[in-house]
């Protein structure tokens, strides 16, 4: 039996550890919100503003659950119903108007939604196991299943499940590490829970 | 559990058909053509598939079906392989794709380009009986979808799995690429002195996954998937995303460098990507072994690639037949390899397919025939 050893809940204006309310802030949108975070937590992260806003957001979500944990083969798996199609909205008004045709590389490298992947692997050095699934809601089962396949199989050591969400300045963030023990056992109980 | 892929269909600019597809590429034709996007992108060398011809093609399978071009290339690479194959009580289709129905929004239809929606219409359309599993991973997603069913029918969760792959040739792909400055002005040419970069291509392929033991299944002996940790566009210099997927591949398979008969390899046909991988071949012990990239028949088809050079290699295999990276003419990486020239009758037993994407992803796999 594998465990659930830390949560992250990233909501409007409110950031969750474990449950517990740990950054709170003013009404004032996405982006100030995340600066703030970044500054509070003192991070020297220069490429974290180069990031879009999905980006950010697991970027996150991911440096908070993963604080202060030196394993290295943690697996990532990451889920959402709308791709990066926030971003892929961006890049579509740089190419609509034949008169003002201008796509940026820049812009164009957050049209993939595994970039949030990319960008986690990079900040923790995770040279490991993931995906990224596009699903109506969080495939708690599916992801129960193969978090627990990787860990089974010795593919990883443990498994960051998450389910990132930012589409028109909404967001939502719940970011869950699966572990050979911790605070609460990993059944679908727990993660309905946790993501509900 | 062993599991294996099994029947298999591919639509392609090439033809429709893993058959047609096959002897296509082993007698050198190739897909890529100057295609006219539009008006601020003017015209590129990409493959791109026929409006008529597919839809002369499609109206064989549905000629009342009413959804957009993508649903129908989807369609029409699912219906062969499933009419053999069925579906049961926990039958899964995995969807593997980029961009989906990106098209729509240059319509400002929002709804029409949530993945979701497509992977929910082809859901339906079939009649599954579960809900659609869709990975979305950059250039290796065609590998990673078959990874991800073999690995659920391994645990138990789903007894078999149609896995699909697709993308379509896009102004919204193209203008990405071409801002990169990563397209070429000419037809692509993988691992080769003048290369210059991606041709873009469509295409959409099928494969029916099950544990079942068939004369003509082939064997996923081993998979995995690395990231490289180390920039989210360009490839690492070092290949070591790609070399612990190659390793941990031969691991779980429980062969050495010395078993591969053959790689399908990434070949992007970029100064990076290509020099990345020779320097992880090189690190992984395979240099030596024959190799191709099929970009020069199909340009590179994003999330359809990966199953589409799969089934492609799987098809080397049951023909004994190498086949040419079209495209290549003389070394053009610091790390030598040994890319196929010619069409060529070999007996084969293992190959290994490799893949790698933004995001640092990198994908292998290897097929052993029965």
């Amino acid at each position: 039996m594998y465990a659930i050893n830390k949560f992250i809940n990233i909501r409007k204006d409110a950031i969750f550890e474990n449950g517990t309310c740990v950054y709170q802030n003013e009404d004032e949108g996405f982006s100030a919100f995340m600066k703030k975070v970044y500054k509070e937590r003192g991070l020297a992260y220069p490429k974290f503003y180069k990031m879009d806003d999905l980006c950010k957001l697991a970027f996150m979500a991911a440096d908070l659950l993963l604080e202060g944990d030196n394993e290295k083969d943690i697996a990532l798996l990451l889920s959402n119903r709308e791709a990066s199609l926030d971003t892929d909205l961006k890049h579509q008004q740089t190419i609509q108007d034949a008169a003002a045709y201008f796509p940026s590389p820049s812009v164009f490298v957050y049209t993939l939604p595994n970039i949030t992947i990319g960008e986690i692997s990079i900040r923790h050095g995770l040279k490991s196991e993931s995906a990224f699934f596009i699903a109506d809601r969080f495939p708690a089962e599916r992801m129960q299943q193969y978090a627990e396949y990787l860990l089974n199989s010795q593919k990883a050591q443990k498994v960051l499940c998450g389910w990132v969400h930012f589409m028109n300045g909404e967001y939502r963030a719940d970011f869950y590490l699966v572990d050979s023990r911790g605070l609460l056992t990993h059944t679908m109980e727990h993660i309905n829970e946790i993501t509900k | 559990m062993a599991v294996y892929i099994h029947d298999t269909h591919i639509i392609s600019p090439l033809g429709f058909g893993t058959r047609e597809n096959f002897e296509a590429v082993v007698s050198g034709k190739t897909g890529i053509a100057p295609v006219f996007m539009n008006d601020s992108i003017g015209s590129v060398y990409a493959a791109r598939i026929n409006d008529e011809v597919l839809d002369r093609y499609f109206q064989s399978i549905d000629a009342m079906f009413k959804g957009s071009r993508i649903e129908k290339l989807l369609i029409a690479a699912l219906t062969p392989v499933m009419a053999k194959n069925g579906i049961k009580e926990n039958t899964v289709l995995v969807l593997s794709t980029t961009k989906g129905n990106i098209k729509a929004l240059e319509n400002h239809d929002l709804h029409s380009a949530f993945i979701t929606q497509l992977a929910q219409h082809i859901n339906n359309y079939f009649g599954f009986k579960t809900e659609p599993l869709v990975v979305s991973n950059a250039c290796v997603s065609g590998v990673m979808a078959l990874s991800v069913a073999k690995r659920f029918i391994e645990t138990g969760g789903f007894s078999d799995a149609y896995v699909v792959a697709v993308d379509e040739l896009s102004p919204f792909v193209v203008s990405g690429f071409q801002s990169f400055q990563a397209m070429s002005s000419e037809p692509c040419r993988p691992y080769d002195a003048q290369r210059s970069g991606v041709n873009l291509g469509e295409a959409a392929v099928a494969a029916y996954v099950s544990a079942e033991n068939r004369p003509d299944g082939v064997l996923m002996a081993g998979e995995a998937h690395i990231n490289d940790a180390n920039h989210i566009s360009g490839p690492s210099r070092t290949g070591e995303g790609l070399l612990l997927s190659i390793e941990k591949a031969f691991k779980e398979a429980g062969i050495t460098a010395r078993d591969i008969d053959y790689i399908s390899a990434h070949g992007t046909a970029t100064l990076f990507n290509d020099e990345m991988e020779a320097v992880a071949f090189h690190r992984a012990g395979i240099q030596q072994v024959p190799v191709n990239s099929l970009k020069g028949y199909f340009g590179h088809t994003l999330g359809a690639s990966g199953l589409l050079e799969t089934v492609l290699a799987a098809e080397s295999l049951k023909n004994n037949m190498l086949v040419a990276s079209l495209g290549y003419e003389s070394p053009g990486t610091t790390q030598p390899l040994n890319i196929i020239m010619k069409p060529e009758k070999r007996l084969l037993k293992m190959v290994l397919k490799t893949a790698s994407g933004f995001g640092g992803s990198n994908s292998a796999m290897v097929l052993i025939k029965n």
